[in-house]
């Protein structure tokens, strides 16, 4: 761990004003914002990140979870996934967030970790976190190792040759499939990011993972209301039962009517370089009968673009059953 | 079978502390955080050792320079082969003695043999200093061809090595470990036969205490508080490394974090600790790192086993035979012992066990809990199941079929051998009869598959030289000093309610002192040999404390018993009195008293049977293990959801701590099946998985409900109480019952551990349920 400054802001645009001063707020910012800490102080312990300078901003006043008059509902950057989960009304609007939020980390990582903070966890690539090796992401240009590597883990869908790494997130894949909204302040002004727009894929530049500029701070995450009689979930699949990364996991808002599948929000985990929708699935299945045939066929369209590498293909069948369970599962709860 | 047991004193059949339930007396210390790990303790003028590892798994250093690193804040020195002083190589020592596994003493050459090899220290005021010193020493190799693959057996399945290992008699590298009959001619001439290779994977020990050294060298003398699991062989070693008697040499491990064999025999990290407090004259702190846990202290190496099996039609065995290559360092031998339960388990004329072993750039493997046996039992077991399903006989009935009558290996009777009785009771307990053989013809409540399978298991019982003090004492306490150690299993708890109950001593009332080599020296805390070697010692010792009472009860003015003689009197429950009368008693304190005197200390010893080509009995502990898994075909989900093991391991001094033994074992075993494995990057040969979030154990989440049974048969044979300790036999056996179950959940046979989803996924159509 190289030696750091610990800052404390008590407002918003000095938190701003703090981050701006960086050259990036992507991989390798020298100035970064800090609340839960559970992620960026183990990267900093092995020296992945070296920031010279943390602001903590616990401190302000970005809490909070509650309704909008949409009937949907605001959840604010520092919320700790644990309060997240077990909010009544995210676990009576959206069973799909406390279940991904719950299946991840631990119950003390949980009590630590922020809404924001797990927007932008960082991957679990093994080469990302080790300084002897290659990694685009961490050292643009410096390559990447986990091609040809141990890549068990790592993604099938929207890699490049510069990067396969997978993002880790529950908490962003059920996200993703409900379409929140990221709200961002900066130098700028506010701005409102749709999830599907918040991420970026690797192509040429891994580095960048977000949207995020410096003195960009997430203030909170809205989501809007699940259309009314909708079931949503999420199944999740790892080598253990508890504490550990997905190896595939799917996040899943379904309604049906009529034996028919009238709306149906997928996103993917485990399995993409960014928390993964799928728009393909939800076209195959988009006003087709209930049944395991078209979830499965649902499936193959998921993962029809995979690029598996030399240890992850069993995540192709692994993601399509996921996904055909989930479906399955959410149709049996109407 | 014969079961030749001499009779029990009925003082111990009848015992009110021997063999009851008893919390362990150190608990308090250890949920309260008052008990001193090893990199607990701190001195004044302290300083932190941190060393720089190598980044190539195969070469030569060509230059080293610390120049930055030497004027960074706080550091005090940079050590590398140059510099670091004179350590010695340990000389071969008689049986159990100086033992060492990775031999070459840190920094000695220049040459790299394997991944994370120590190249150099940094020692700073601060950890942290000492860190960012050793990772800014500039290292340059030149790399030659490494070798970390996994194969050791080639596709003809002949056994290969790639150096022929130096303890080896023949050429081709591998030895014959035991022979009977003609393996070869019974294979050729039976038609059910049955023949795979069974494949494990380097796993590494990860016990959550962190391997750890505090060097404390003045004039003279080294005090090294050290995480061993055997203090007196750690003091041997270590003083023939630093070039000193071992008088000079202290060796202190008051609590283990456990160790599960890594921490048996001194790694580098220790003499590197006590190199560098030589140098500076201060104390060094030397912690090793958790990916460096992965490196250079040791680990289960990767084993491949072939296993060919041959039995009338009837089911009983024709010819079994063994062959095993494990993998081992470029610098060092290691024999894992993959037969060590392979020659007595069953009955069969024709049976032929043989080893070998393949050089691989790896750190030197060491013994994991229950080395050998535990993959040797995985290979054979699955390898039985398999033959039985080819037979068409129950795997139970097929074990139970081919019982010995002796031990088939030497001639030698079994001294307490009651593996039908696990495997009935087991069965019993398990609800075996309901097991329809079918392959996923079995579903629970909810619609899952289960699968259900079994496993034998034995693991050899031992005792070793011992000695010990008991000191009785005028508050009416006791102490109890010896040279072993408790690893967590129970060994303070142990050692008092044997001193306790051969003194009338209460349990509370019985300071247990061990972890220190100046002490009499004690087992090591390995094999499942500790209990069974302490007893005898300790029982003496106790006896011998309450006859130093007698006698000066007899000698002391104002005594009742002035004048008698001692055989005439008695000692039961801390007190004296006259041999089968009523009469006056006086309390040990009382007889102190008079006698003027703090305290009588006396000592026992006891030989050991390692070695003992005489020894009149064959004596092993055995079990059956009982397996349930669930099986969720459609999302390709397999969890072990319930356990049955029964185990004929002795009498159980204290069930407590013994069925925590078992339960912990067989949560591990959990692990071995079906999480742990450490992956080696083959590019760079480094344990690439090298953390606790990669290399995966099971979580709580991951434990079974588990079931455990101890039949009752003391083994007076080996030791006085009749007990032959529990630390490995659970672990034994749980794999292969699991891949058994596996099998007959999914019918995917896994002969490569761990199972995982990417093998259960090739389940075949018609075990998976329709969605």
């Amino acid at each position: 761990m190289q030696p750091f400054e610990l800052i404390t802001v008590s407002s918003i645009p000095d938190a701003v004003k703090a981050q701006a001063a960086s050259s990036t707020a992507q991989q390798g910012a020298p100035v970064r914002f800090i609340a839960g800490g559970t992620n960026l102080v183990d990267y900093m312990k092995i020296n992945v990140e070296t920031p010279r300078q943390l602001i903590d901003i616990n401190g302000l006043p970005l809490a909070g979870i509650e309704s909008t008059p949409d009937g949907g509902l605001k959840i604010g950057a520092l919320a700790r996934n644990s309060d997240v989960a077990h909010h009544e009304l995210v676990k009576e609007r959206y069973p799909v967030l406390s279940q991904a939020l719950l299946s991840g980390a631990s119950t003390q990582l949980r009590n630590m970790a922020t809404t924001a903070g797990n927007l932008l966890q960082k991957t679990r690539c093994v080469y990302y976190r080790d300084t002897a090796y290659g990694c685009n992401k961490r050292q643009p240009g410096s390559g990447c190792s986990a091609i040809g590597g141990h890549n068990r883990m790592l993604a099938l869908l929207g890699t490049s040759d510069k990067c396969i790494a997978s993002n880790p997130s529950d908490q962003n894949v059920a996200l993703m499939a409900l379409d929140a909204t990221i709200h961002v302040t900066g130098i700028k002004g506010d701005r409102a990011v749709p999830i599907d727009k918040f991420f970026l894929l690797p192509g040429q530049t891994p580095e960048r993972e977000t949207v995020l500029e410096p003195g960009d701070l997430i203030t909170h995450v809205t989501l809007p209301p699940v259309p009314s009689g909708a079931k949503s979930l999420y199944l999740k699949l790892r080598d253990r039962a508890s504490y550990e990364f997905a190896l595939a996991s799917a996040a899943i808002v379904l309604k049906q009517s009529g034996g028919r599948v009238e709306s149906v929000q997928v996103a993917l985990g485990g399995i993409g370089a960014v928390p993964w929708r799928s728009h393909e699935a939800e076209r195959a299945l988009t006003g087709k009968v209930v049944s395991a045939v078209n979830f499965r066929a649902a499936a193959e369209a998921a993962l029809h673009g995979a690029r598996p590498q030399s240890q992850n293909g069993f995540k192709v069948e692994l993601a399509k059953r996921c996904l055909a369970h989930a479906l399955a599962q959410a149709a049996a709860q109407a | 079978m014969a079961q030749q047991q001499e009779q029990a004193p009925e003082r111990i059949q009848n015992s009110k502390i021997i063999g009851v339930a008893t919390p362990r007396i150190d608990g308090p210390q250890k949920t309260t955080g008052t008990a001193m790990y090893t990199s607990d303790h701190h001195f004044p003028g302290l300083v932190y050792a941190w060393p720089t590892t190598a980044t190539v798994s195969s070469g030569t250093v060509q230059k080293i320079d610390a120049s930055f690193a030497e004027k960074m804040p706080g550091v005090l020195a940079v050590y590398t082969h140059e510099n670091l002083g004179r350590l010695y190589r340990v000389p071969p020592g008689p049986m159990l003695t100086l033992m060492i596994d990775e031999t070459r003493p840190p920094l000695e050459d220049t040459t790299i043999r394997y991944y994370g090899q120590y190249v150099a220290v940094a020692v700073a005021e601060t950890m942290e200093q000492a860190r960012a010193a050793a990772e800014a020493v500039k290292v340059t190799y030149t790399k030659s061809a490494h070798n970390t693959a996994d194969q050791l057996l080639t596709a003809s399945r002949e056994l290969t090595t790639n150096e022929s290992p130096k303890t080896d008699e023949n050429a081709s590298g591998v030895k014959e470990v035991t022979k009977r009959g003609d393996t070869a001619n019974a294979l050729a001439s039976t038609h059910t036969t049955h023949d795979a290779v069974y494949s494990t994977p380097t796993e590494t020990h990860n016990p959550i205490e962190l391997h750890a050294s505090l060097a404390v060298y003045k004039d003279g003398r080294f005090t090294l508080y050290e995480t061993s699991q055997a203090v007196v062989n750690h003091r041997d070693v270590l003083a023939a490394m630093l070039g000193v008697p071992p008088d000079k040499v202290q060796v202190i491990t008051r609590f283990l974090g456990s160790g599960f064999g890594g921490k048996l025999w001194p790694w580098p990290h220790s003499a590197l600790a006590s190199a560098c407090s030589r140098n500076l004259g201060r104390p060094v702190k030397l912690v090793v790192s958790r990916s460096m846990m992965f490196e250079s202290v040791g680990h289960r190496p990767a084993i491949d086993q072939r296993i060919q099996l041959a039995a009338t039609p009837e089911g009983k065995f024709t010819a079994i035979q063994h062959d095993y290559v494990n993998h081992t360092s470029i610098q060092d031998d290691y024999d894992e012992g993959c037969g060590e339960a392979t020659g007595i388990l069953y009955s069969c004329p024709n049976l032929l066990v043989t080893a070998g072993m393949a050089r691989r750039n790896v750190g030197t493997p060491t013994s994991m809990r229950g080395p050998g046996a535990v993959p040797g039992l995985y290979a054979l077991e699955s390898a039985v199941d398999e033959l039985a399903i080819k037979l068409k006989i129950d795997p139970v009935q097929f074990r139970l079929m081919n019982e010995p009558q002796v031990d088939e290996t030497n001639g030698k009777p079994f001294s307490s051998r009651h593996l039908k009785e696990c495997l009935t009771t087991g069965a019993e307990k398990f609800g075996w009869e309901k097991r329809n053989a079918a392959v996923g013809s079995m579903k629970n409540a909810s619609g899952q598959t289960l699968g259900w399978g079994m496993a034998a298991c034995s693991w050899g019982a031992m005792k070793t030289d011992a000695e010990a003090t008991v000191e009785l004492r005028a508050d009416g306490t006791a102490r109890v000093a010896t040279g072993a150690q408790d690893i967590g299993g129970g060994t303070y708890t142990v050692i008092a309610q044997m001193v306790s109950h051969e003194t009338g001593v209460p349990v509370e009332k019985v300071e247990v002192v061990l972890g220190d080599s100046s002490l009499p020296p004690g087992p090591i805390s390995g094999g499942s040999w500790a209990t069974a070697s302490l007893t005898p010692a300790v029982l003496e010792a106790a006896r011998s404390a309450t006859q130093a009472i007698l006698l000066a009860a007899t000698k002391s003015d104002g005594s009742p018993f002035k004048g008698k003689k001692q055989d005439d009197l008695e000692f039961v429950n801390n007190s004296v009195h006259l041999k089968g009368q009523a009469g006056p008693t006086l309390s040990t304190s009382d007889v102190l008293k008079l006698a003027k005197a703090q305290s009588v200390n006396a000592t026992g010893k006891s030989r050991g049977l390692f070695g003992d080509p005489h020894a009149k009995y064959s004596f092993h502990s055995y079990g059956a293990q009982f397996v349930e898994v669930t099986w969720e075909p459609e999302i390709a989900r397999l969890r072990v959801s319930r356990v049955v093991t029964v185990i004929d391991g002795g009498r159980m001094l204290n069930p407590r701590t013994a069925q925590n033994q078992i339960e912990g074992a067989v949560v591990m075993g959990v692990g071995m099946a079906m999480l742990e494995a450490t992956e080696y990057d083959q590019r760079t040969g480094q344990p690439i998985n090298n953390n606790l979030a990669d290399y995966i154990v099971a979580v709580a989440a991951d434990c079974p409900h588990i079931d455990v049974t101890f039949l009752d048969y003391p083994d007076f044979n080996l030791n006085p109480l009749g007990a032959r300790g529990v630390g490995e036999i659970g672990l034994a056996g749980v794999a292969a019952a699991i891949t058994n179950a596996v099998y007959h959940a999914t019918g995917v046979r896994v002969r490569r551990l761990p199972v995982r989803i990417e093998d259960l996924l090739a389940a075949p159509e018609h075990t998976r349920a329709i969605a």
